[in-house]
């Protein structure tokens, strides 16, 4: 009697978000759904899902998938050895340095993006520097390079911290006891520290491979137009082509992409136990 | 099905509803709602229609024509007159959406170039429907010390490989077709498929020169000196005019789009009489120069424009001369089969390499 009162209550509590998910995520989602399996005039078709084997459907969105593991890859291995380092610190310049990372995400990322753009253009504040400096002009912006750049800078600490966490929860005993049994350091990194931090290194590629993979706002700024993504597809599709039977279609098969990959990844990472930072 | 057709229509008309009811409570034999482009017109002249007429003014803006057509087929508020581009007035005449216009209840149209009206022409045949307010054209903003003066008048400089990765092109379908239309000699509305992939062919083939494809920001990296030239709309160029000395204006010989915002009624309207006296009211000179100088576009009123300072009448930034007009044309509205098979020509040049 008790307990079920308990449960009642706590049912009661995620109330609000229950909400929430019914209007905001699922209705969508279900919309989306009538949206992808029907023509403009209602009917029912597959017609928008099957328009992903359009030859330029497929190229974006193996783009999407290239820059998106180019991204996933870079963010990787500039923040293993960095959380390694961080580990190795004081505890007190270890908070020091993590809020570091985190400072930059006070400030609304699109924000961000458009400054790189101002640093990045022909005449910006990077180019002018290096005139200055009698080297030649960097000719980055509007490329697919300073799209996966600026993705790398906004996603990399959404890579450090999960690393970092794993990390710091390894008990320096183990290393110890390791040690004393003889293994090496090499050993020790391969054995014990890259088996324990799996699950932060699971968890930092799926946050940044997914919003990497749909992302659609960096390759407008910084691509100029030029390098269309899945993303850009669908968003064209709905604001430019008022063609939202199309744009739900592509997003389903996108969605099918970030679903599967977080599977894939995912069922990797079960037996860590230490998850999401 | 329908109701998930229906959710959607429930906010937007839940939305309506408290719009209304802020509108709701006045007199309204005496009003007159108009719907108008943000920042087209002058509230001080809306002021002075409403003393001298008495008429209670109800003011609404909207962003795209697209927008607009979405507000007025919602059928929520009853407008009386509406400010829009061409093809979208063109597309609602097709619709039947449009009331004629009583000239004689508008004597002043006269102070208006009957030119305008010419062109007017390809989108209402008999000028029965929509009375021109402002117009303007395409052309290439350029930067005077980067670029060979004596070469932009034509489009064929946005191919010229001296200035590869300096060249800022439209980000939208049509501006982006009507350059390379242009350079065939083809018309900006056709609909033929193999004069559209000749089109294409040319813009894929100019894909390794563009620095960027743009429309808003165009003005905004031509300012900072970013590129070297970039194709954007006449009253976009005189801003950016303002802002950098070293800027200069052309519309090409081979010709451009012209378009033209006009005024009409729709069938809505509950005060028709008020709303011509509107239209009225707007072709006298003091308030068309009141409103001029609010948008700084080229105004259609003759009167208005010869009582400008000379310097003024002459800038071929704001005023396209005699001449360049000749090869303009207005782009009308394309049906929905067309418009699929366009973007996906542009969608084709957009992800070449």
């Amino acid at each position: 009697m008790h307990t079920q009162l308990r449960s009642l209550r706590r049912q009661l509590l995620a109330g609000p978000y229950l909400l929430w998910m019914a209007g905001f995520i699922l209705l969508p989602v279900v919309m989306i759904f009538y949206y992808a399996f029907t023509t403009t005039s209602g009917h029912f078709t597959l017609l928008n899902i099957s328009s992903i084997f359009a030859s330029i459907h497929l190229k974006s969105l193996f783009l999407s998938l290239k820059l998106a593991l180019a991204c996933t890859a870079v963010c990787l291995v500039l923040s293993y050895p960095l959380a390694m380092v961080l580990n190795h610190m004081k505890t007190k310049n270890q908070g020091f340095i993590v809020f570091i990372f985190i400072l930059p995400m006070w400030m609304n990322f699109m924000l961000r993006i458009l400054a790189w753009k101002l640093l990045l253009s022909n005449n910006g504040v990077i180019n002018t520097l290096l005139e200055t400096l009698g080297l030649p002009g960097l000719d980055v912006l509007n490329t697919p390079s300073a799209v996966v750049f600026c993705m790398v800078y906004d996603f990399l600490p959404f890579m450090i911290l999960p690393i970092y966490n794993a990390m710091s929860r390894i008990q320096p005993d183990i290393i110890e006891a390791a040690g004393d049994l003889g293994a090496g350091e090499l050993t020790i990194f391969f054995k014990i520290i890259v088996p324990l931090t799996m699950p932060g290194v699971i968890s930092g590629i799926t946050m940044v491979f997914v919003p990497a993979l749909t992302s659609f706002a960096i390759s407008d700024l910084l691509g100029g137009g030029k390098v269309l993504l899945i993303g850009n597809v669908i968003e064209q599709a709905f604001m430019q082509e008022y063609n939202w039977n199309l744009g739900s279609g592509l997003s389903l098969v996108l969605m099918v992409f970030v679903i599967a990959s977080m599977a894939l990844v995912g069922s990797k990472g079960e037996e860590g136990g230490a998850g999401v930072w | 099905m329908k109701l998930i057709q229906a959710i959607p229509c429930l906010f937007a008309g839940l939305a309506l509803s408290g719009l209304l009811a802020g509108c709701g409570g006045k007199d309204s034999e005496n009003t007159l709602t108009i719907l108008n482009y943000g920042k087209y017109l002058d509230p001080k002249a809306i002021e002075l229609f409403e003393e001298e007429t008495g008429i209670q003014v109800d003011y609404e803006e909207y962003v795209t024509p697209e927008n607009m057509y979405t507000k007025y087929r919602a059928g929520a508020i009853d407008y009386d007159l509406i400010c829009t581009s061409d093809y979208m007035v063109e597309k609602l005449i097709q619709e039947g959406e449009v009331l004629e216009l009583d000239y004689g209840n508008i004597p002043l149209s006269e102070n208006l170039d009957p030119a305008y009206f010419d062109f007017s022409k390809s989108f209402d045949p008999e000028n029965k429907y929509a009375l021109p307010y402002f117009f303007g054209t395409v052309g290439i903003l350029y930067n005077k010390d980067m670029v060979d003066e004596s070469k932009v008048n034509s489009w064929e400089i946005l191919w010229d490989k001296t200035y590869s990765g300096q060249i800022i092109m439209a980000d939208s379908v049509r501006d982006s077709f009507m350059v390379a239309l242009k350079i065939l000699g083809y018309s900006l509305n056709t609909t033929d498929k193999e004069k559209l992939e000749e089109a294409q062919d040319m813009l894929i083939r100019q894909k390794p020169l563009v620095y960027s494809y743009l429309v808003d920001e165009a003005q905004d990296e031509m300012i900072s000196e970013n590129a070297a030239m970039a194709v954007v709309y006449s009253g976009e160029a005189g801003y950016a005019l303002e802002f950098n000395d070293k800027l200069a204006f052309s519309v090409p010989e081979e010709g451009s789009n012209m378009w033209i915002d006009s005024w009409f009624i729709p069938k809505s309207a509950a005060h028709k009489e008020h709303a011509e006296k509107f239209l009225n009211f707007l072709c006298r000179e003091d308030i068309s120069m009141m409103n001029f100088d609010y948008v700084y576009y080229a105004t259609p009123n003759q009167k208005t424009k010869e009582s400008l300072d000379l310097e003024l009448q002459e800038n071929t930034t704001i005023f396209p001369p005699n001449g360049v007009l000749e090869n303009c044309e207005v782009l009308k509205p394309l049906d929905d089969e067309d418009t699929m098979e366009l973007n996906l020509l542009w969608k084709e040049i957009k992800a070449a390499d």
